[in-house]
């Protein structure tokens, strides 16, 4: 019977649509698995870390009970919303208010396709990696309204509205700032704008950070790491889960699973608009200073450490500022950050026409 | 039949099932979402073409912003289906004409474009490019180099455009209480409260009146 099994396997891997066709696929899927794995490891981990640093910054204990040092919180929440009931008010629409959390999900998944973890690490590199990425997550508002509107009730459907403004306002700013990235890296491609990034005068004298985008580019820097936290509904951006306003938004019809997928999407944007923020401005897998002990460091280990910086600065905003009032939400994507991000592209364009280019 | 075709004969029937139910659903909110599943798969088929900055703008712009306010107005909306499909059966022969009418004008204008073996040269060129050949830059080339005149000016008319639209749209009630947000952002904390010094405790200052009024209380 073995001998059978042998001699399939042996014919499949001499069949012309295997080595065509079936093996590139499997390799792919092996591949995607992988990155979905850590990232979602990530995401059960950085619950733990947000609720630790919340509670640290609180002067109380946090989590600490289920395993050592609270480590297994994470599983126990998991087991826990995994077996409650996932209800249905008998008023929403049945398809969509399934759909919603589904659609939330998807994008904050599917936008790591073009990530790369190293200079040679990524599951597509291709040319248009920044545009595909601005186009995924611009699709994250459709899980929030969906989930608001089939919910068929009045909280649920303000925190939609204010998803959908609040989002679409602030992917203009965010728009922006990409642009003045792709103007200095002259490349769509994300592996081609970390790269570039290692180049200049600091550079050549091994202190590699201080050549990264952030230091010139440091307002439209801050303009993309607010206009994240906005993105991400994040506080101090979370009116739309605004608990002394409407309850939890859009999530308050949603129980078990189905909001655990909205937490899901919600940490998987974080981790993804941190490594964006590194990849971007903070050089990506490079390391700091040019130095035998930091270049013997592995790519990803760098990327992995500064987007966890950028996560941790995520949960210092959240535990340090107040909640911003709504119409200052808006007002302060439209009439500040878009005229100031406007002005720096004019600023940096005219300034890569001057002899004083650092970006040849 | 290789994968590509597969591929795109997937999304084509996808993208007809989409675009029939957008006219056929009895609910908009449903119709607004088969659009957007509609536009996905055209922009899955510019992919197939090799057109990947035409396909990531489709979804970028319709599917990412435009639909979304499409979604957002339509969810705001009491439409009473019923009474939009009143009458549906009697209008129907004259709407089938004129749609049919338009389809065959169409099909007598495109026909000579449909002609098997006669592929385009530009198309061919394209399909036998090398994996570092970017559309994108190729269009950015174009559209700044060769067509820049022409692009100002259809940007500038879209700004008028806009500018218009809100220009017609800003109404401010004259008896609404709203303060300037920008105002708001100025104060400052001593514009709103007075801290005034005071003592924690009173100072007793008559201890002759308060001895006495024990005094008198103890008579």
């Amino acid at each position: 019977m073995i001998d059978t099994i042998f001699a399939l396997g042996e014919g499949l891997l001499a069949a012309p649509w295997w080595s065509a066709i079936g093996w590139p696929v499997v390799w792919a899927l092996i591949k995607v698995t992988l990155v979905l794995m850590i990232v979602m490891g990530a995401v059960t981990y950085t619950t733990l870390w947000e609720r630790r640093l919340l509670a640290w910054a609180q002067i109380r204990m946090g989590p600490n009970r289920v395993g050592p040092w609270g480590l297994l919180q994470p599983i126990a929440d998991a087991m826990k919303l995994m077996t409650k009931e996932v209800l249905r008010p008998a008023a929403a629409e049945k398809f969509l208010f399934y759909l919603g959390p589904v659609m939330t999900v998807m994008p904050a998944m599917a936008a790591w396709a073009v990530i790369p973890f190293g200079p040679d690490i990524a599951l597509a590199n291709i040319n248009a990696g920044l545009l595909f990425l601005m186009a995924i997550t611009s699709m994250e508002v459709y899980g929030v309204i969906i989930s608001g509107w089939s919910s068929n009730s009045k909280y649920p459907f303000l925190g939609a509205l204010r998803a959908s403004s609040q989002m679409v306002s602030y992917e203009i700013a965010m728009g922006f700032c990409l642009v003045v990235v792709l103007m200095v890296s002259a490349s769509l491609n994300l592996t081609d704008i970390v790269a570039g990034q290692n180049k200049g005068y600091f550079a050549q004298i091994g202190l590699n950070f201080l050549s990264w985008n952030w230091l010139p580019l440091l307002p439209i820097f801050l303009i993309y790491f607010i206009s994240g936290l906005a993105e991400t509904n994040r506080l101090p951006f979370d009116v739309i889960e605004g608990e002394s306003e409407i309850v939890a938004g859009h999530m308050v019809e949603y129980s078990g699973m189905s909001w655990a997928m909205f937490q899901m999407a919600e940490y998987a944007n974080i981790w993804l608009v941190s490594v964006l923020t590194t990849i971007m401005f903070l050089g990506g897998w490079l390391s700091p200073i040019d130095s035998v002990m930091f270049n013997w460091i592995p790519g990803w280990i760098w990327l992995g450490l500064k987007s966890f910086c950028v996560v941790t600065m995520f949960i210092w905003v959240r535990v340090s500022f107040p909640r911003f009032r709504y119409d200052q939400i808006m007002r302060l994507g439209w009439k500040i950050f878009i005229p100031v991000s406007l002005i720096w592209l004019v600023v940096v364009g005219g300034w890569m026409q001057t002899p004083w280019n650092i970006w040849k | 039949m290789d994968v590509k075709t597969g591929f795109f004969y997937f999304f084509s029937i996808v993208l007809l099932f989409a675009a029939f139910r957008v006219i056929t659903s009895r609910n908009p909110v449903y119709a607004v979402l088969y659009l957007v599943l509609a536009f996905f798969q055209a922009a899955a088929i510019w992919l197939l073409l090799r057109a990947e900055f035409l396909a990531i703008a489709l979804v970028l712009v319709y599917v990412g912003a435009v639909m979304v306010l499409f979604l957002f107005v339509v969810m705001m909306l009491d439409i009473k289906v019923d009474g939009l499909r009143e009458g549906f059966w009697k209008h129907f022969p004259l709407a089938a004409t004129v749609g049919v009418f338009i389809a065959l004008e169409m099909a007598a204008v495109l026909m000579g474009g449909f002609r098997v073996g006669d592929e385009p040269q530009s198309a061919v060129a394209l399909g036998q490019a090398s994996a570092e050949f970017s559309n994108t830059r190729e269009l950015g080339k174009v559209l700044y180099g060769q067509y820049v005149y022409p692009l100002e000016i259809a940007g500038a008319i879209l700004l008028v455009a806009m500018i218009a639209a809100i220009a017609l749209t800003l109404r401010q009630r004259k008896d609404s209480k709203q303060v300037s947000p920008s105002m708001q952002v100025r104060v400052k904390a001593r514009d709103r409260m007075t801290v005034l010094k005071m003592a924690s405790t009173k100072v007793a200052l008559m201890d002759d009146a308060a001895s006495a009024t024990t005094a008198e209380k103890k008579e």
